[in-house]
This record gives C-alpha cells, sequence and structure tokens, in this order.
C-alpha cells in the first residue's frame, strides 16, 4: 500500500483527472498549494510595485493505492501532468502504515480498493 | 434658452444629454464586470481590460474619423469628412436636436465604446490583447461608423424610413453578428468543447447587468436628445421590458431545469435592454412588455443552442444582442404606433411598408457587420497572430498578457525595485 501525492500545475488538473480517470484510479484528494521547484520566477506589476513571484499556483493529488496500482497511477499523472517545461511538478510514493474506511471500518487494502455500488 | 443663430439651444435638454452621455460611458465598465464574472478567474483581468481598451481606443477613433464618417452629410453608404477632429462641432445644435454638437458627439462616442466593447465577448480567453486593440480600432470604423451612418445619420437605412431609436441595428445586430464572425475567425478556446468552462463570479455578473441596466436609461433615454415625448416613452419602455424578460427567463428556466439562474437572470436582464432599444421610443409602454417577453424566447434557445455546436461565440454576444435586437427590430415594424412616437405606424396600425424596411435593415445590417468583421480579422491575421499559444491559453491571459492576477495573493511575492534589487532578490530565492 502507497500513498502518492503528485503536485502539478493547476492548468493541467483536468488532464490528470482524465488520466486518472481511464487507469480506473477512483479514489483521489486535491488541494490547491502554492510551491517552487526550480522553474523561472514571473515578475508582475502593479502600479509602482515590481515583484516576482517566487511561489505558483499548483495542485497537489493524493491517492492511496495497492501496491499493484502504483504504476499505473504514477504513469496516469505522467501522461496527465507533463508538459516539457520546468515547473511540470513531482510525484512521491510513500510506504502507507494503514487505511482505515471510515464508513465500514475496512482496514488496509479493502478501504482502498473502490467499491462499485 | 440662449440663442444660436437661429437655432434654440435649450438648457433642459443640454442637462439631460449631459447626464445621459456619463450614463452611457458607465456601461462599458459594467459590461466589462459582467464579462470579467462570465470568465474563468485566470482570465479575470485581460476580458476586463478589452472593455477598458475600447474606451481609450474608440474615443480616439471616432473623434478622429468615425463621428465624420457616420454624421457628417455624405452619400447613402457612408458620412463625409467634414468633422474629422471635431472640425465643425462646437456649441451651435445638431441639426434636428436642441442640444449643442459637442453633447452629440460625446453622446454619440460613448455608444461606438460600448459597442467596440461587447464584441469582445466572442474572443475572450485566447485572444491576444494587441491584435484586439488593433482590431477595435479598425472595427469603430469600418463597421461601426458605416452601421450608424445607416441607421442615424441620415443614410440609406434611415432615408428609406427604417425606424432605429437606440441602435438596433449599429449597437445591437452590428457586434452580435460581428461577435459570431470573429468567434469563427479566431477559433474555439483548446478546452472546448472538452472541460467544463464555468462563470468564476456569478455576483460580478449580476452586478455587472444590474449596472448596464441603469446606464440603458441613459441610453435608450437619451436616444430622443431631448426631455420630450420619445425620451420620455424610452426610458419607460427601458423598465418595463426588460422586467418582462426577466419574468419569462424565470419561467423558461423553470420549465427547462426546474430552477431559476443567477446567471440567466443576469442575461435576461441584457436581452430584455436589447430588445426594446430599437423600439424605446416608437412603441406603446404595453407592447414593450409583450416586446420584453418575446425577446426572451429567441435568445434563450440560442443561448442552450450554440454550446452544443462548435462554434466558440465565448459570452453569447449573437444571442444577447444579435439576436434580440433583430427581434426588436422587427417587432417594432408590427406595432410601432403614430399616436404614440408621431413618426410612423406598423403593419398592425396599417403600415406594410414600414415592416418591409424594419426587415431589410434586420438583414443589411447583420450581414454587412458579418462580412466586414471577418474581413477585417483576416488581415489582422496576416501581420500578427490573433491568439495566444496552448501553454499561455492554459497559464491564464491575465499573467501571459498583463503581468497581473486578479485575486493575487502576495504570498511569495519578492519586491523588485530597480535592477541591483532584481540581482539581489536571485540570491534570496536560491536560499
Amino acid at each position: 500500500m502507497k500513498l502518492v501525492t503528485a503536485i502539478v500545475r493547476p492548468e493541467k488538473v483536468n488532464d490528470v483527472l482524465e488520466a486518472l480517470y481511464r487507469a480506473e484510479i477512483r479514489g483521489v484528494s486535491m488541494s490547491r498549494v502554492q510551491g517552487h521547484g526550480g522553474e523561472l520566477e514571473r515578475v508582475e506589476t502593479y502600479r509602482g510595485t515590481t515583484v516576482k513571484m517566487e511561489l505558483s499556483e499548483k495542485v497537489r493529488f493524493e491517492v492511496a493505492v495497492s501496491d499493484g496500482f502504483v504504476q499505473s497511477t504514477v504513469d496516469a499523472f505522467c501522461a496527465g501532468a507533463r508538459t516539457g517545461e520546468v515547473g511540470d511538478g513531482k510525484i512521491f510514493v510513500i510506504p502507507l502504515e494503514q487505511a482505515i474506511r471510515i464508513r465500514t471500518g475496512e482496514t488496509d487494502e479493502g478501504a482502498v480498493t473502490p467499491v462499485d455500488t | 434658452m440662449i440663442a444660436v443663430g437661429a437655432v434654440q439651444i435649450s438648457a433642459g435638454d443640454t442637462a439631460w444629454m449631459l447626464a445621459a452621455t456619463a450614463m452611457v460611458l458607465l456601461m462599458t465598465p459594467a459590461l466589462g464586470l459582467f464579462y470579467a464574472g462570465l470568465v474563468r478567474s485566470k482570465n479575470t483581468l485581460n476580458t476586463f481590460m478589452m472593455s477598458i481598451a475600447a474606451i481609450a481606443v474608440a474615443t480616439i477613433t471616432w473623434a478622429a474619423v468615425g463621428y465624420s464618417l457616420a454624421f457628417d452629410e455624405g452619400n447613402g453608404f457612408i458620412g463625409g469628412l467634414g468633422h474629422v477632429f471635431l472640425k465643425g462641432v462646437a456649441f451651435a445644435p445638431r441639426a434636428g436636436t436642441s442640444i449643442p454638437q459637442l453633447v452629440f458627439f460625446s453622446f454619440q462616442a460613448a455608444f461606438c465604446i460600448v459597442t467596440v466593447a461587447l464584441v469582445s465577448g466572442a474572443v475572450v480567453e485566447r485572444m491576444r490583447f494587441v491584435p484586439m486593440v488593433v482590431f477595435s480600432a479598425l472595427w469603430s470604423v469600418f463597421v461601426y461608423a458605416v452601421l450608424a451612418h445607416w441607421a442615424f445619420g441620415g443614410g440609406w437605412l434611415q432615408a428609406h424610413g427604417t425606424l432605429d431609436f437606440a441602435g438596433g441595428v449599429p449597437v445591437e445586430m452590428g457586434s452580435g453578428f460581428s461577435a459570431l464572425a470573429a468567434a469563427l475567425v479566431v477559433g474555439a478556446r483548446k478546452d472546448y468543447g472538452r472541460q467544463a468552462l464555468l462563470p468564476h463570479n456569478a455576483v460580478y455578473v449580476l452586478l455587472g447587468a444590474g449596472l448596464l441596466w441603469f446606464g440603458w436609461f441613459g441610453f435608450n433615454g437619451g436616444s430622443g436628445f431631448s426631455t420630450g415625448r420619445s425620451s420620455v416613452l424610452a426610458f419607460t419602455n427601458t423598465l418595463l421590458a426588460p422586467a418582462c424578460t426577466l419574468f419569462v427567463w424565470f419561467l423558461l428556466d423553470l420549465l427547462r431545469q426546474r430552477r431559476v439562474t443567477a446567471i440567466g437572470a443576469a442575461t435576461a436582464i441584457v436581452v430584455g435592454c436589447v430588445g426594446i432599444t430599437p423600439a424605446g421610443g416608437y412603441i406603446s409602454p404595453a407592447w414593450a412588455m409583450v416586446l420584453g417577453a418575446l425577446a426572451a424566447l429567441p435568445s434563450y434557445a440560442i443561448i442552450v443552442f450554440r454550446p452544443r455546436t462548435r462554434v466558440d461565440e465565448t459570452l453569447d454576444v449573437l444571442a444577447a444582442h444579435g439576436t434580440a435586437g433583430l427581434t426588436g427590430i422587427l417587432f417594432l415594424g408590427f406595432v410601432a404606433q403614430s399616436s404614440w412616437n408621431g413618426v410612423s405606424d406598423g403593419l398592425f396600425y396599417g403600415n406594410a411598408h414600414q415592416l418591409a424596411w424594419q426587415a431589410i435593415a434586420g438583414l443589411a445590417g447583420p450581414a454587412y457587420a458579418f462580412a466586414a468583421t471577418f474581413v477585417l480579422l483576416r488581415l489582422i491575421a496576416l501581420v500578427t497572430p490573433l491568439r495566444a499559444t496552448e501553454r499561455e491559453e492554459g497559464v491564464g491571459m491575465d499573467i501571459v498578457q498583463h503581468g497581473e492576477q486578479a485575486y493575487a495573493s502576495g504570498e511569495g511575492a519578492i519586491l523588485v525595485s530597480t535592477e541591483a534589487g532584481l540581482e539581489a532578490s536571485v540570491s534570496v530565492a536560491q536560499l
């Protein structure tokens, strides 16, 4: 069981969701974050004030998957989020100690496997 | 009353027209707000700026040649060059009115500005800013001024008796059918038809529509150029017709999806104001209410149908302005009443000739607007690309075209004041 965290460009979110859907990965959370991953700073000007935007808007996805699904999840993130330019984001795969589905109390593999109904 | 030569200036008429002009000018930022709410948040400023740019560009072109081509005596197609750069436009009254020609010029300038801004709704979220500004300048002269001459400035439509009180031909159909052409030339947004592209702030949309309605009292109520009967009638009709459109729109929303929508309501206000624009000073208040109700139907149908096509006429200028303007122009041909307007009757009051010329205006105006806009944009495209790249479209036009964001958080922003400061802050970034 792994937690796959991916940080991607906000404008690629729909492509990522589409790719995850195609890979049959259903359980997903996302949140807006700000970060800096080495891309060029953007310069913005407000009246006389010129600023460099150090942090860019990003979107963080979190998906808990059983081991067999890790590769297809990673592939889906890469396919959906890649533009080839600096700033496309990162994927982190983290071991997951325990997972519990609140509704049923199922744990681990059972908790991260989507139900069909 | 101040005597100027043989013709009288009316202080009352002038006072109202000065106020009405300011009200019409407010419609442009109001439209900017309306449009900005309808796009995604990353394109808010760019969308708003297209309306603001219209104020800059169309005012200059109008003073330079537009006013002259529209309102100086010329031939049936286009006016002369006698008023270029306001030559001969001063305190003496404009022929046929009791207000100084300078006031008449400003009032008409505000019309040109808001019409230019209207067209931008077709191409938001992907058209580059500079080509849009160039297009606005050319469009205000080669499309708006020509249509204004036809309908208001003594051109062939007006000479044959076409009635157009406040701009159904140049403003509403002119912008609506130009918008269709612009959407076809510029092409759809990259995500159109693939993703849900939703309005980001419905409150802006409602507030924008409300301010537009307010401005429209000056727009229609000022189009009699006086405080006389036609202005009073148009003013009242500007209250009645949109209210009826709004109510019918509620019913249509209920029938179709069992809920009344806010964006729909804002759209209905615009549609109602547009519908009454050509007819305001010519039809009775009761007929104005009927027109308001009827105007909802074709515009609603097109707004439902258009997103199912490949045509990304993004903010539905064709439905809200082109279609509703056409409805108003034609309806007027049926129900114009000389007992109310002192000018002409429509078909229901025994004058089929009136309807015929309304129909001709309803064909000629859209045809010219569509064709001329198509050609203008194609010509600009030969010189510079009309649209942003796919990547820029993804990032959003605010950052790419303006280097600003509508909703900047300020977090992570590092102050750069001088070239030296720029160097210094690079090292901060590397920490």
